[in-house]
């Protein structure tokens, strides 16, 4: 459907901003720290427990180290956008209002065959699951559905509804180009390439090839120390921050190969520990555990 | 007057693959509700959608029928608290019961109740308690973890007796008759009147309430938009079941992508197009795969489909991409780089890495073949049991036509499926077998091919993980059933190695389907093999694996042979190997697997006798799914000792010949009369456990017989049945043994048949319970020789009728 009056990149954002700004949602801008997923922002981790009423929309950059491809997939990135939306308790019409969202930048649904496919979601690092469905538009995943059952070990009460938008993969769709950098950014012809190539050349060297594993390991260590420092101090939002500290840590020594299948066991538990313990922390101090 | 119900429980998007299954599990628990309250609907309609699961119930009468109960109480003299629990329980007063010959009879009369009423009980029950396998909670509700669960969220529900709405309401969800139509391709609410108006509003509203009709809609039309290029569709009734378990409104239309794309193989494209994508894979006029799909839309789009072909193309063409991507990139590397990978692999964090594995399963193919369990002439593809050893004596008629392997060496053998052995896992570091699992084994094959190795042993990489399943094809080819038996055997040996035994259903390592392979390896190539001396090579292999891993610079000489200067004992809790004088081995034996801990070999035994028995299990299951009885299979099992599993099978079929003959029937009646009466005259005779293919000597000699009693020296002069037994005994045992040890169990049994007449004459004939306590004991003792004796060849008290 390429079609030059597609919108861009960063106009499909601001639509996605305003139409879920007029559904009651805080606009909140990126997190900011490396995460691997919109889910990690704590607008949505933490917030999706307890009992208060939360809905909210933003961008989050998802740092994937390991996706990495210094600039030569069209379809890979070690640096992307996600588009979350989290309202909680669900409402009745969410899938209505996120269709509503695919229609706003311009996907017909009676000239696209759009479908919900089952998908579970877990996170084990999270301590996390829900029960939802991709989203595909034309045959391609556009978006995750997720019902947040549990977050951290804890029941949600009640349950959060949250949507998850690959932005780049959307828009490339409705611009109808197959590479991302030949993404229209603006309107004013500025590229995504011309934002991110560089960006995505120097990362995948750093995360490959540059980063020093012995400053990472301890890097992980320290996350460690002053993630049970914030436990013992009762400052669970600053706890949590160590938690994604440590897990993206433990990405880039992925994406470096220093870590053993039998050790990516081990410290895969090691931030589901600290994960699930800011959480717990975070219900304890709201006075929300059980 | 006769009404009918319609159900629609309405929702979000039930995942495809549960929707059958909660269709049949939604008629079963309606039928059983009602049938609690008396009401059986004359016929149950199924309807289930992505977005609702309705049925309809016909010929439900407007009320249930009256029901008059009666229950019988305590006497009428029984203490008063008898009473007053009979009163509690039926509801009743005294002067309600009747006194009918002094017992209390209690009468419940229970009137009809309206239908309604039962539908408005057993709906939200049947809701509440509807087994999904997975549900979830959702909405402003879920505030409380009590809140209503559903495989997704609950919108609607519509349910209607005749053209009345039933009132129900769960969890603030109230009946009504308005429904919804297709999501996109109608709006606003649909008020259904009845049953019968039901599936026709929805056709109207681009909705097919039918599962069957869809997949009808969606196997015809694929069919059709295949035919129309010329192609034909590869049937695959799971996928069209998927793809109507996606759709209200199914519109399948065909794609094509790049011809070029067919240089990857063509199982990698199937599963391309159909595990990631849902798509229908097509053929072309030739049977070759073609360069085209069907996807199954859930729309009939403004544009005829254009925009959705034009979509599908391109997702398909980037997935595509990647798998030709995986596939040049895979076989840039030879296999035996591959295979240097696996020992990042864990296999089981007591049994080291995949490398490790491969290792034990080259060295144990090659001395499968080295042995001559498997020979380059193996193959003698047997739907019967062939006796075992035909095969190798070359007594058995060649084949018609010659196969690739014949004329090899076993050295040739050897070296081919120990290097097949060692490539065979190698796929599994690549990323086509990363990206599709499914693929193992298969990617191999095609690489080692690729490669230019061997056909053998590219096939015996392909196929060592067959049999896979119950209809699967076993390995024939000498080099795979060296692999495929080794691969299986060292997964046996070293599960149960480390206690990881299947108990019960669990059994996480598959090693019921492991032993399944086995035998039937075994059994459909008529290998002789006895699984303990397999097992004590494992064993071996598994020791010096260990410790070559501990340290082999030093001792060049340390191979995995059972070289006798080697020595194996244990030092103040230290495991030490010696060659000669010399230490070359010393670790602390807690360190070790406790099997492998040199001052236990006790437990190594009783370990394979496990693995033995768990053998035998299998192979009784496998055999009584065959139609085997199973009692003959329990007389020849009994025995023990024996692990052959061919050798086994042989003499069940013998036995299974032999009690259906006269003889053998007659020789079973002798033998169990012969049996009851040691039993009742002389339990402490025991049975002697009678070794099947051990010497019949020893067999006779065993503890078991009254010592005093020589066979053929007698205190007084036998009665003629009585000598004639002894003498058919003395003719028989002999042959019975030497028969049974040279596996001629046909002959076995027609020794034991000459028994038949002499001890129908001896029962006849001459008393048991002499006066004389001399004749007495020397009977007894006779008759016990012709329980051993026949012992010797199956334990006949185990087979029944």
């Amino acid at each position: 459907m390429a079609t030059s009056n597609a919108l861009s990149f960063q106009d499909m954002i601001l639509t996605l901003h305003r139409y879920w700004s007029e559904r009651g949602c805080v606009i909140l801008q990126p997190y900011d720290m490396e995460v691997g997923a919109g889910t990690f922002h704590p607008a949505t981790t933490l917030r999706a427990l307890g009992p208060d009423k939360w809905n909210a929309a933003y961008v989050q950059p998802s740092r994937r180290p390991t996706d990495g491809r210094y600039g030569e997939n069209p379809n890979r990135l070690q640096h992307y956008y996600q588009y979350q939306v989290i309202m909680k308790p669900s409402p009745a019409d969410l899938q209505d209002l996120y269709l509503g969202s695919l229609i706003e930048i311009g996907i017909d649904p009676l000239v696209h065959d759009i479908r919900f496919v089952e998908d579970d979601w877990e996170s084990p690092t999270l301590g996390a699951w829900g029960l939802g469905w991709e989203v595909w538009c034309d045959g391609m995943e556009v978006s995750q559905f997720t019902y947040f059952q549990q977050m951290g070990g804890f029941d949600c009460k009640p349950v959060a509804g949250e949507l998850t938008y690959g932005l780049e993969r959307l828009a490339m769709y409705i611009q109808g180009v197959d590479n991302v950098y030949d993404l229209r950014f603006n309107d004013a012809g500025v590229s995504y390439g011309d934002v991110f190539l560089e960006n995505e050349k120097q990362m995948s060297k750093w995360n490959f090839e540059v980063a020093d594993t012995d400053k990472l390991f301890r890097w992980f260590k320290d996350c460690q120390a002053e993630w049970q420092q914030c436990i013992d101090n009762d400052v669970p939002l600053a706890a949590f921050e160590q938690a994604i500290k440590a897990s993206h840590t433990f990405n880039l020594l992925q994406a470096r190969g220093v870590i053993s299948v039998q050790e990516r066991a081990s410290y895969m538990g090691q931030v589901r520990d600290m994960a699930k313990g800011s959480c717990e922390a975070w219900m304890k101090t709201n006075g929300w555990a059980q | 007057m006769m009404r009918d119900f319609l159900l629609e429980l309405r929702g979000e998007e039930i995942p495809a693959r549960m929707q059958l299954k909660a269709s049949d599990d939604l008629a079963r628990l309606f039928t059983e509700e009602l049938a609690k309250a008396g009401l059986k609907p004359a016929a149950i309609e199924s309807f289930v959608t992505p977005r609702r699961l309705a049925l309809i119930a016909r010929g439900l009468p407007m009320e249930t029928a009256a029901v008059s109960e009666e229950y019988k109480g305590p006497r009428t003299s029984a203490p008063a608290q008898a009473l007053e629990g009979f009163l509690r329980k039926t509801g009743l007063t005294q002067d309600q019961l009747e006194d009918r010959d002094g017992v209390w009879f209690a009468v419940v009369n229970r009137p009809g109740q309206p239908t309604a009423d039962v539908l408005t009980q057993a709906v939200p029950a049947i809701v509440r308690a509807f087994p999904w396998p997975k549900s979830m909670r959702w909405g402003a509700a879920s505030q409380t973890t009590e809140s209503l669960r559903w495989v997704r969220p609950l919108q609607g529900i519509v349910a209607l007796l005749g053209g009345d709405v039933v009132p129900m309401e769960i969890d603030g969800i109230v009946s009504g008759r308005e429904t919804v139509g297709h999501r996109f391709h109608s709006t606003g609410a649909i008020s259904i009147d009845g049953a019968d108006d039901y599936a026709a509003k929805l056709r109207a509203a681009h909705v097919i309430a039918s599962h069957e009709e869809r997949q009808a809609v969606i196997a015809e039309r694929a069919a059709a938009a295949a035919a129309a290029h010329g192609y034909s569709v590869i049937e695959d009734k799971g996928l069209v079941a998927e793809n109507a378990g996606l759709t209200e409104w199914p519109v399948p239309l065909l794609g094509d992508f790049d011809p070029a794309f067919l240089d990857v193989p063509p199982e990698v494209i199937q599963l391309t197009l159909r595990i990631n994508q849902k798509y229908f894979v097509l053929r072309d006029g030739e049977g070759k795969l073609a360069p085209a799909f069907i996807c199954t839309a859930n729309i009939e789009a403004k544009d005829g489909g254009e925009a959705i072909i034009a979509g599908n193309r391109k997702v398909l063409a980037a997935r595509l991409s990647d798998a030709r991507f995986f596939w040049e990139q895979d076989k840039k590397t030879k296999l035996e780089d591959h295979a240097k990978k696996l020992s990042r692999i864990t296999f089981h964090e007591k049994l080291g890495t995949v490398a490790d594995k491969v290792e034990r399963v080259a060295k144990l193919a090659r001395w499968l073949v080295e042995e001559g369990i498997v020979t380059p002439a193996t193959v003698t593809p047997a739907t019967t049991v062939t006796p075992a050893k035909a095969g190798v004596s070359g007594g058995s008629a060649p084949t018609p036509e010659m196969p690739a392997f014949a004329g090899m060496t076993k050295e040739q053998l050897a070296d081919l499926a120990e290097q097949a052995a060692h490539l065979c896992k190698a796929d599994l570091v690549t990323e086509m077998v990363g990206e599709f699992p499914e693929l193992q084994g298969l990617m191999g094959g095609y690489y080692a091919r690729e490669e230019g190795l061997d056909p053998q042993v590219a096939d015996a990489i392909r196929d060592h993980y067959k049999p896979v399943g119950q209809g699967d094809d076993v390995p024939t080819a000498p080099v795979t059933v060296a692999v495929s038996l080794a691969d299986k055997l060292d997964s046996l040996f070293n599960f149960y190695s480390i206690g990881q035994e299947p108990t019960g259903s669990k059994d996480p390592f598959a090693l019921r389907r492991s032993a399944l392979g086995v035998i039937r390896l075994i059994h459909e190539n008529g290998l002789e093999i006895s699984l303990k001396r397999v097992f004590e090579r494992l064993r071996w292999i598994l020791e010096f694996q260990l410790l070559a891993a501990t340290d082999s610079s030093e001792y060049p000489e340390l191979h995995d042979h059972g070289d006798e200067n080697y020595n194996f004992d244990t030092e103040e809790g230290y495991d030490v190997i010696r060659y000669g004088d010399k230490v070359i081995y010393r670790v602390k034996s807690p360190d070790r697997p406790t099997i492998f801990r040199f001052d236990d070999y006790g437990n190594f035994e009783a370990t394979i006798k496990r693995l033995l028995d768990f053998f035998a299990d299998r192979l009784k299951v496998q055999q009584k799914e065959a139609g085997v009885r199973h009692d003959l299979i329990d007389a020849v099992f009994a025995l023990g000792g024996e692990d052959d599993l061919v050798r086994l099978l042989a003499r069940v079929h013998a036995l299974q010949s032999f009690v259906a003959t006269d003889d053998g029937a007659n020789l079973l009646a002798g033998y169990k009369r012969a049996a009851n009466i040691l039993k009742k005259e002389a339990p402490h005779i025991m049975s002697a456990p009678a070794k099947a293919g051990a010497q019949g000597d020893e067999a006779q000699s065993g503890p078991g017989l009254l010592p005093s009693q020589e066979h053929n020296t007698l205190s007084y002069t036998p009665e003629p049945a009585e000598a004639a037994l002894l003498a058919a005994l003395d003719a028989a045992e002999p042959l019975a043994a030497a028969a049974v040890t040279d596996e001629r169990f046909e002959d076995a049994m027609a020794a034991l048949a000459s028994l038949r007449a002499p001890i129908d004459a001896f029962f006849e004939q001459v008393t048991v319970n002499d006066a004389d306590p001399a004749k007495r004991a020397a009977r007894l003792a006779l008759l016990a020789r012709v329980r051993d004796a026949v012992h010797a060849v199956a334990d006949f008290s185990k087979i029944t009728g």
